[in-house]
């Protein structure tokens, strides 16, 4: 394979300058920031989109915006928080991490690194776009089941569908380079099971995308026919079946769940050890449990559609899979905790938001235990209950640990220490905020209010009032993390090398800031 | 190895995944018909004529009930001859559904049969059925649609009743798009 | 700022205020089944919590560097991950008896004494009568909108308790007779749900999906469509009216006729 080095890799210079920096640069850095920076604003977008929903569920009534708007809100909501927000943000932590975790020079396809983040614009700014257009952008859930996402859509679906595979497109590319990275680039003597976890977690998510975009890109694929080719895929009427669409669409969707959640089990398996200042409990049965899950989560998806009416055996099969998932989720938290256990613990930022990343996870792993139990599912389908559940696994799961991430390696990417006290502020105003937005959507989905609806009853409004509070006070506090991101590259305490007393790793053996090229030379891995 | 075999080689390679991929991605519908078929997923039911025989079952009955949709904005009447129906597994039974245009224009439908519960659907077989057919039906005019089925004598136990629905589509359009076209 | 909603959220003045926390526990034996099942899986959560944080907390607490805890070396256990893989299994083993058992109860939509077709429409229901022929060979059906008047919606006039939960049309069911729902849609999926009866199935346009109830309790029950399914979605609720069998008996006869004489057909007489 030596044929194909880049000999640019080894010039000996620092970035260009200016806008055609960011726009040509092959570097991992650069374009791990680049992801970074992207998946902030897309959050910040994504949520002006839920505090609009949350304004509007503020009272029962119509006061802020129609049904029709408040459907385009809540499907712009998931699909930007999902695809634009978390994706690229763990992307990001890897293009950044892997190669000075493995002791690498680069990412292995540095000019592909490059273009599948530039698609990303492109993709989102499409899909943004189509708000604008006739018709209104897309207003048939995140999870655009036919025929509502077909027959009955708006026109601007096609620009939905094109911007889906672009992104789609991006994520594989980024994978593929993360999985030929992780098995080309590592340092001599870096075995498999030396792998830092976060480099294990990604590498295992990298085969779930691979695996999976291509069933999305199916999927809408088949949608697009549908609508202009004439094909009858999702349409009874052609000999069709909408079910298909479902049962496709969660095919991906499943797995996708945890290309969200298991970069961060990684990034948490990071910061527990470095503060608990004692090495990871476990570290092989992480890495199994790490596995497992990712093979049940082929095995699972028909969880979300207990509603539509399949066979007995069917739903019994489903809920025990999905009930098996538990086990090896459980034993990740069971080590974690061990690993806190007569450990040496101290709590900055960083720590403190793994801390709520365990706990809430948790919490949002036994409603996801629940939901899983098929005849209670069907008081819970659908409604506030489970909205609840995938927050707590998205926000203080999936959100938090990029906050963890980025508060622990902050001091490696800048050269600077954030001020730690307005990192436990954000951290504290985050958690009070965030339980108080979720926690009462438990109540009103045990009540029965179903999700996506824009009014309702007044049996319900106490517990939204408290809700729409929590969400405007955990979406403002998110500036705070913007400013802190801001003020720590401006400038701050220096940091040293080895920027936390119980860090392991690499990384932690570069100076701060880590310089634009790293590990030109492989280091010794014992 | 020589860089241009190497990156031949791997071209090739990729484009033999990505091929299986594309391939996968239209495998899919083929495959899920099979699963609904083995599984009874959705009441999916059989499209073609089923051609055998079977003993009849004179120890048990079971309650057939018919049941008529119309899908979308379809403007005809549909419905069915009668309600419900006793019969034993393995014995043919004939009966009808009657389907009027209520408009002025020449309109061609489809039925689509679905079978409930899911796991009955592969036990239902249809000897005749006007949903095999497209059905055109001139302004104002109304027909009478014959069904001749017979319920599988392996129907397990637990099923003492089948509902049989027909949801009626308008494929005017279809149609007429499809016969432009050739 | 925050304190003070909240105090004012606290204090809210609506007539219907609730505070409820838990899930509906419902009227129908299959209902009671199902919350039965939900509060065991929550005790069981609630009881792996408690162990789970309590040795957390207890870390935390003890084994922190302020108080001067030095860290110990351990890391690796297999006896230890073989246990905590076969505790929880042995749980989830045990929690799926019930939750079998309920479900194979929920599937069993046999021998049914009425038979009711349940539409979706964007965005009504419609409830047809299967077998109470209307005189011309089609069945008692009609629709059910949303009752609830603008005015309310828009916040011109006061909200009633059951803003959004009212109809013009209820579906009537008889009491202490189990009754079994065909439920399709006309158009895009939609969900049909009511809380009380533990009844909640997806309507698929094409396809037919059937569900259950037998509610021993006269009394109106009140639903809505948990599939999004456009614009209106959240304007489409379900109003059960479950009323004594003669009552009901009656009510059919009656509505027989009032649709009937709407449509100008000549009712038959009889009716079983």
């Amino acid at each position: 394979m030596s044929a194909v080095i880049d000999t640019h890799g080894h010039e000996d210079h620092g970035p260009k300058r200016g806008f055609m920096r960011w726009v040509t640069t092959t570097n991992h850095k650069d374009i791990g920031a680049m992801y970074l920076w992207f998946s902030l604003a897309m959050f910040f977008v994504g949520g002006l989109f839920a505090l609009i929903i949350r304004s509007e569920l503020f009272q029962p009534g119509l006061q802020i915006v129609e049904p029709e708007f408040f459907n385009q809100m809540t499907t712009m909501h998931g699909l930007i928080m999902v695809f634009g927000a978390v994706m690229p943000a763990f992307v990001g932590l890897a293009n950044w991490l892997i190669p000075v975790m493995i002791g690498g020079p680069d990412m292995a396809l540095p000019r592909l690194n490059n273009w599948s983040f530039w698609l990303l614009p492109f993709s989102f700014t499409i899909l943004l776009s189509t708000m604008f257009m006739e018709g209104g952008g897309p207003n048939y859930g995140w999870t655009f089941y036919a025929p509502l996402s077909t027959s009955y859509a708006p026109p601007s679906v096609t620009f939905f569908i094109f911007a889906m595979h672009l992104m789609g497109v991006s994520s594989i590319l980024g994978s593929i380079n993360i999985i030929a990275t992780i098995f080309n680039m590592r340092a001599p003597g870096m075995t498999l099971m030396k792998m830092p976890m976060f480099v294990w977690s990604w590498l295992i998510t990298s085969y779930l995308l691979v695996a999976v975009i291509p069933v999305l890109a199916g999927v809408i694929t088949m949608m697009l026919m549908d609508i202009n080719f004439g094909t009858s895929f999702f349409d009874a009427a052609g000999g069709g079946d909408p079910v298909l669409f479902q049962h496709v669409f969660w095919f991906f969707g499943h797995p996708e769940v945890y290309i969200m959640i298991l970069p961060a089990f990684g990034i948490v398996s990071h910061i527990i050890p470095a503060f608990a200042r004692k090495p990871l409990f476990g570290y092989s049965s992480m890495v199994y449990a790490t596995s497992s899950i990712a093979f049940l989560s082929f095995i699972v998806w028909a969880h979300h559609m207990f509603t539509v009416g399949i066979p007995l055996v069917g739903e019994l099969f489903f809920m025990y899979a999905t009930m098996l998932i538990a086990v090896p989720t459980g034993v990740k938290v069971f080590n974690w905790i061990t690993t806190m256990f007569r450990g040496s613990m101290t709590f900055e930022t960083p720590m403190l938001f793994a801390l709520a990343f365990v706990v809430l996870f948790t919490i949002g792993g036994f409603s996801g235990l629940m939901l899983a139990i098929a005849p209670a599912d069907f008081q819970y389908h659908d409604t506030y209950f489970v909205v609840a559940h995938f927050h707590y696994v998205l926000v203080p799961g999936a959100i938090f640990a990029i906050f963890a991430a980025m508060y622990y390696w902050l001091p490696k990417m800048t050269g600077n220490m954030y001020p730690e006290w307005l990192g436990k502020l954000h951290f504290w105003l985050s958690f009070v905020g965030m339980n108080l937005t979720f926690f009462p959507m438990h109540f009103i989905g045990l009540a029965g209010m179903p999700r996506r609806i824009p009014d309702y009853n007044m049996q319900f409004a106490d517990f939204n009032m408290v809700a729409s509070v929590g969400a405007f006070a955990f979406g403002f506090t998110q500036l705070l993390f913007l400013a802190i991101v801001i003020i720590t590259i401006r400038g701050g305490k220096k940091a040293e090398a080895k920027s936390w007393e119980g860090a392991e790793g690499l990384e932690w053996s570069l100076p701060s800031p880590a310089p634009y090229h790293t590990f030109a030379t492989p280091p010794e891995v014992k | 190895m020589s860089s241009a075999t190497a990156i031949r080689r791997t071209l090739i390679k990729g484009l033999m995944v990505g091929v299986a991929m594309f391939g996968f991605g239209f495998a899919l519908v083929p495959l899920y018909d099979i699963i609904c078929e083995i599984a009874g997923v959705n009441g999916k039911t059989n499209t073609v004529a089923y051609t055998g025989t079977a003993e009849v079952d004179e120890s048990r009955e079971v309650r057939v009930i018919f049941m008529s949709v119309n899908g979308g904005a379809m403007p005809w009447h549909f419905r069915p001859e009668v309600t419900e129906m006793v019969v034993k597994p393995g014995q043919v039974y004939n009966t009808a559904y009657y389907a009027e245009n209520l408009t002025g224009r020449d309109l061609v439908a489809q039925a689509v049969p679905s079978v409930s519960p899911g796991y009955a659907a592969s036990h239902m077989n249809k000897i005749e059925c006007f949903c095999f057919e497209q059905q055109p039906l001139a302004g104002g005019q109304d027909t009478r649609m014959p069904l001749q089925f017979m319920v599988d004598p392996d129907l397990p136990k637990s099923v003492r009743a089948i509902t049989l629905n027909y949801t009626l589509f308008d494929i005017t359009e279809r149609v007429m798009r499809e016969s432009a076209s050739r | 700022m925050r304190v003070w909603y909240l105090l004012l959220a606290l204090m809210a003045p609506n007539a219907m205020a609730a505070w409820e926390v838990n899930m509906r526990q419902g009227v129908t034996e299959i209902s009671h089944a199902v919350y039965d099942l939900h509060m065991t899986i929550f005790w069981v959560c609630v009881a792996i919590g408690v162990v789970v944080f309590g040795v957390m907390f207890y870390s935390i607490y003890h084994h922190r560097k302020s108080r001067g805890a030095v860290s110990d070396d351990f890391h690796e256990s297999t006896k230890l991950e073989i246990v905590w893989t076969a505790i929880p299994f042995a749980i989830l083993v045990v929690m799926a008896i019930p939750a079998t058992q309920v479900l194979v109860q929920m599937y069993d939509a046999s021998d049914s004494d009425i038979d009711i077709k349940v539409m979706g429409y964007q965005w009504k229901w419609s409830y047809e009568y299967l077998g109470q022929d209307l005189g011309n060979g089609e069945n008692l059906a009609y629709f059910s909108n949303l009752a609830t008047p603008r005015q309310e919606v828009y916040n011109e006039s006061e909200k009633n308790p059951n803003y959004l939960l009212e109809v013009d049309e209820p579906l009537v069911i008889p009491a202490n007779k189990k009754v079994r729902f065909l439920i399709s849609a006309n158009d895009v999926i939609h969900a049909f749900w009511v809380p009380d009866f533990a009844v909640k199935k997806d309507a698929i346009p094409g396809f037919i999906n059937e569900a259950w109830t037998n509610v021993p309790e006269p009394g109106i029950y009140r639903g809505q469509c948990a599939e999004l399914c456009g614009e209106a979605h959240g304007y489409m609720p379900i109003v059960v009216k479950v009323v004594p069998e003669d009552e009901y008996v009656a009510w059919v006869e009656n509505k027989r006729q009032q649709v009937a004489a709407a449509r100008g057909i000549t009712p038959t007489v009889a009716s079983k």
